[in-house]
């Protein structure tokens, strides 16, 4: 039920039929492209809507409702405002290095995009290392970040993007090694075979305690490491003024700012796909009815439901906690994370050696 | 020649100087910490102020006594009632003349009113300083209570003008008792959504605790007061060592701390909120009948010099006139709490991270205006 | 102690002390050039512990400009204000006592910088709020301004 396979069969076969192999390639590779820039640009301005109507919640305010119906149209204006707004020319500033780091940023995360399962058989492209591609794209995004701190020719965007720096690389560590747990139950690094692996039960159910606790690690390092509260450090408006993007404006301080978003939408897709299930339904065990009637609902509504849980959480103690300092957070990572998950990912490649885990 | 040239070379490449102001979220105003790094600590921190200096001690000797209080408001805008209090008490006590029990539980209320509205906006404020953003909202939710009555009663909302010499500008509003009433029901509730928020998180206590330390030496030698130099257990609250206006008819406690350091002057301030409340509750039932304003043929001191100190939210605030007998100060001081509690600041945070200097900066709740003047 | 006793001990350190015209205040004017041995005393002495300078000014008067200092023992409750009376219009010169209140230092700076009264040994005399080219001490009584309306 409800599979895209065969759309997008068709659509394929219809271009080899009508089209010389390298047109039919060169027409759905844009195709693709277009669909997927289409879906980021969306995805990201309702993320911002969607933690500005979170955090307005959280802090007993209305959030934006003047521009369309519940202020739903407010991004789209900001965006169109940022468009047309003057970019800031910085004398001293290396500008090559400048100009590019806003696309460095945001190339990453798109590219990151593309290897994410949204339903059955919605998929760029299948990699069978896809958990690695991805791990290894999204860390290219600190690389744009620490080429504008560099950049900007600004004290505190230097000290913003090493802070970035310093932050990226340990946490890719724990991200990394909570995500080994899941590709250690599942036994393979691609996605749709992880997911495949979960059809009777998520791997945070049937993993028992580690799984859990691997989960969370996950949540606490991928927010880390989009440099989002409470681990913000790289910007910390009250001590940075705003980090590595001071210097930045209109479109090119707008990429860095989707780019933020789309980075936790990517951690939070990762994490639905690896242990809550990706597009899977909710079952119940050996309940029927239920799991019928949970079948009914289209994966996409399931994938996205699920992503819009993690981001919630994400949003959540982004506007409920205060930052955290440089010492503080590295100490974190290096003397709790770090032994945490290296255990626990000993304590799950045992449980998968013996079987224990459901 | 050339070495030396070099050594000074090396030492500037080490010296990594920001300028955190006058622009800058952190200091709340236009003030600017020439800040020394090393790395993320901070060597040293030069305060450059004056850009908010406007004159007011040389604007204060042409005018007259009863327009001193405009100025005042203008200083510490945050604790305007308490400002003109201090210049009321100290006109009145060169004139050696005493207003009547009304006025003194008005002014005692107004003072402790915008005391708590102080002591939440820099709650608000600090919270936002440690990146905790959403406190901001709760402390501005209950402020404007707070400030709704200070509007029904005295007109404005920020800088009132309403404590005057020989007494208030006008009588309070009829509705007054009843809404300070109110308000003081609703904001008992609400405090401990504050210590919810943001006093029992983890994080709060880890970047607050053991940050900053001032010992009470150090407090009394810079002359640093108010809730700052009490989270030092330097005593020094006005209100109990020379009680004026209706203090000595109420009962409460002077808060102090022995830490010293940033949580401590965090702590001092969030109970001095519910110790305020708890004066309001004693006053506000029992507010005497009487005139709002002594009947007096001109307002101004004999010959000579006066000294008088009020409690403002943020420690001492003195107010020293000389007066040669005509109508206008020949020469005014205001010994304003800022002013002495800012200088602290590279004592007590050098060799601290960037982020707890704008804690430490937080907790001594500044407010710039009444540091130039 | 109070007002009587103060002043008595402020004779003792200091012979020719006159007293002030504070009625609030025990008030004593000594000599500029005894004023940093009698802060000292004053504050280190078991009697007397005036370990709080709270107030630090000067007053532009006929005779010469008066720095006001007060005093205050945290310990023994007691306040005590040493005048100084500096007859030297043109170059007034006092010495500093920011070694013995680390508050002074500011306070000492402010007066630097709007009356114009030099501190000797003051560890760093800058101008505090006026830019260091401005011309003038504006709170001097014959500053004159062509910015602002003379009355």
């Amino acid at each position: 039920m409800y599979d895209f396979a065969p759309f997008i069969d068709s659509y394929t076969s219809y271009l080899n039929a009508h089209f010389s192999p390298f047109w039919a390639g060169l027409i759905s590779m844009v195709s693709l492209g277009v669909a997927l820039l289409l879906f980021y640009a969306v995805l990201g301005l309702y993320l911002v809507y969607a933690e500005r109507k979170v955090c307005a919640q959280m802090q007993n305010r209305m959030g934006p409702n003047r521009v369309g119906p519940m202020g739903l149209f407010q991004t789209i204006a900001d965006l169109i405002k940022l468009l047309l707004k003057e970019l800031i020319y910085i004398r001293n500033a290396d500008s090559f290095l400048f100009n590019i780091a806003p696309f460095i940023v945001i190339v990453a995360s798109i590219m990151a995009i593309g290897s994410i399962p949204f339903a059955r058989g919605l998929q760029a492209v299948d990699l069978n290392i896809g958990v690695l591609y991805i791990l290894a794209i999204s860390s290219m995004g600190v690389i744009g970040v620490l080429i504008a701190g560099w950049a900007s020719n600004s004290k505190y965007s230097v000290i913003g993007a090493m802070r970035s720096g310093a932050q990226v690389i340990s946490y890719e560590l724990s991200v990394g090694l909570a995500l080994l747990c899941a590709i250690t139950f599942a036994g393979s690094m691609q996605l749709s075979e992880i997911i495949a692996s979960q059809q009777d039960g998520w791997w945070i159910f049937k993993g028992h305690i580690p799984a859990f606790v691997a989960f969370v690690i996950y949540l606490i390092a991928g927010t880390a490491e989009t440099n989002r509260g409470p681990f913000d450090l790289a910007e910390a408006e009250s001590e940075l003024t705003a980090g590595f993007h001071t210097e930045y404006s209109g479109i090119k301080f707008a990429f860095f700012f989707l780019a933020e978003y789309m980075n936790m939408f990517v951690i939070a897709a990762l994490a639905t796909t690896l242990f809550l299930g990706g597009w899977l339904p909710f079952h119940l065990y050996n309940f029927t009815a239920f799991n019928t009637v949970m079948d009914y609902i289209p994966p996409v509504f399931w994938f996205f439901g699920k992503t819009a849980f993690v981001i919630y959480v994400m949003m959540w103690f982004k506007w409920t906690f205060p930052r955290l300092r440089i010492d503080q957070l590295l100490a974190l990572e290096w003397k709790y994370l770090l032994p945490i998950s290296l255990l626990n990912l000993l304590l799950i490649s045992f449980l998968t050696l013996m079987q224990w885990h459901f | 020649m050339e070495e030396t040239l070099l050594d000074i070379d090396l030492k500037d490449r080490e010296e990594y100087i920001i300028n955190m102001g006058p622009q800058h979220p952190s200091t709340h105003g236009v003030l600017r910490f020439e800040t020394c790094l090393q790395g993320e600590m901070v060597k040293y921190i030069i305060p450059h102020c004056g850009y908010i200096h406007r004159g007011i001690e040389k604007m204060s000797e042409s005018l007259s006594y009863p327009q001193l209080v405009h100025l005042t408001d203008r200083m510490d805008y945050l604790s305007a009632h308490m400002n003109n209090e201090a210049v009321a008490l100290c006109v009145e006590k060169a004139m050696e003349v005493e207003v009547t029990d009304r006025v003194k539980y008005i002014r005692t209320i107004l003072a402790e009113l915008s005391r708590i509205a102080s002591h939440q906006l820099w709650w608000s404020a600090f919270g936002m300083d440690l990146g905790a953003l959403t406190t901001f909202f709760y402390g501005l939710r209950d402020r404007e209570r707070i400030l709704d009555i200070f509007e029904e009663t005295t007109g404005t909302r920020l800088i009132q003008t309403f404590i005057t010499p020989g007494g208030l500008m006008n009588d309070v509003h009829p509705n007054f008792q009843k809404r300070v009433r109110e308000f003081v029901t609703y904001f008992r509730k609400k405090l401990p959504e504050y210590n919810q928020l943001l006093t029992g998180n983890v994080i709060f206590q880890e970047r607050t605790k053991g940050i900053g330390y001032m010992s009470k030496e150090v407090a009394i030698s810079y002359g640093v007061t108010g809730p700052s130099g009490r989270g030092s257990g330097f005593h020094c609250d006005i209100r109990k060592l020379a009680p004026y206006s209706a203090y000595p008819f109420v009962k409460f406690n002077e808060i102090t701390a022995t830490e010293g350091d940033t949580f401590a002057r965090y702590w001092v301030r969030m109970q001095e909120m519910s110790e305020s409340l708890d004066i309001i509750d004693q006053l506000v039932d029992n507010i005497p009948q009487g005139d709002y304003m002594l009947a007096l043929k001109a307002i101004k001191a004999p010959k000579g010099e006066f000294y008088h100190s009020v409690e403002t939210a943020r420690g001492e605030l003195g107010v020293f006139i000389v007066s040669d007998g005509g109508p206008n100060p020949a020469r005014i001081k205001y010994r304003t709490p800022n002013f002495s509690n800012l200088f602290v600041i590279n004592k007590i945070a050098a060799g601290h991270k960037i982020a707890d200097l704008v804690a430490i900066s937080g907790s001594l709740d500044l407010v710039i205006p009444d540091i130039d003047r | 102690m109070n007002i009587e006793q103060l002043t008595a001990w402020v004779t003792a350190l200091v012979p020719d002390q006159k007293p002030g015209v504070s009625k609030q205040f025990a008030e004593c004017i000594v000599p500029a050039g005894q004023l940093h041995q009698l802060c000292k005393d004053l504050r280190d002495n078991r009697n007397t512990q005036m370990d709080y300078l709270f107030c630090e000014t000067a007053v532009d008067r006929k005779d010469g400009f008066h720095m006001v200092y007060h005093m205050k023992s945290t310990i023994l409750q007691h306040t005590l204000v040493i005048r100084v009376i500096l007859t030297d219009k043109i170059n007034p010169e006092v010495v500093s006592v920011s070694d013995l209140w680390h508050g002074a230092e500011f306070f000492e700076r402010e007066i630097f910088d709007l009356f114009g009264i030099r501190f000797t040994n003051h560890p760093d005399l800058r101008r505090l709020f006026l830019e260091e080219d401005w011309v003038g001490y504006p709170l001097r009584k014959d500053y004159k301004d062509s910015f602002t309306l003379e009355r």
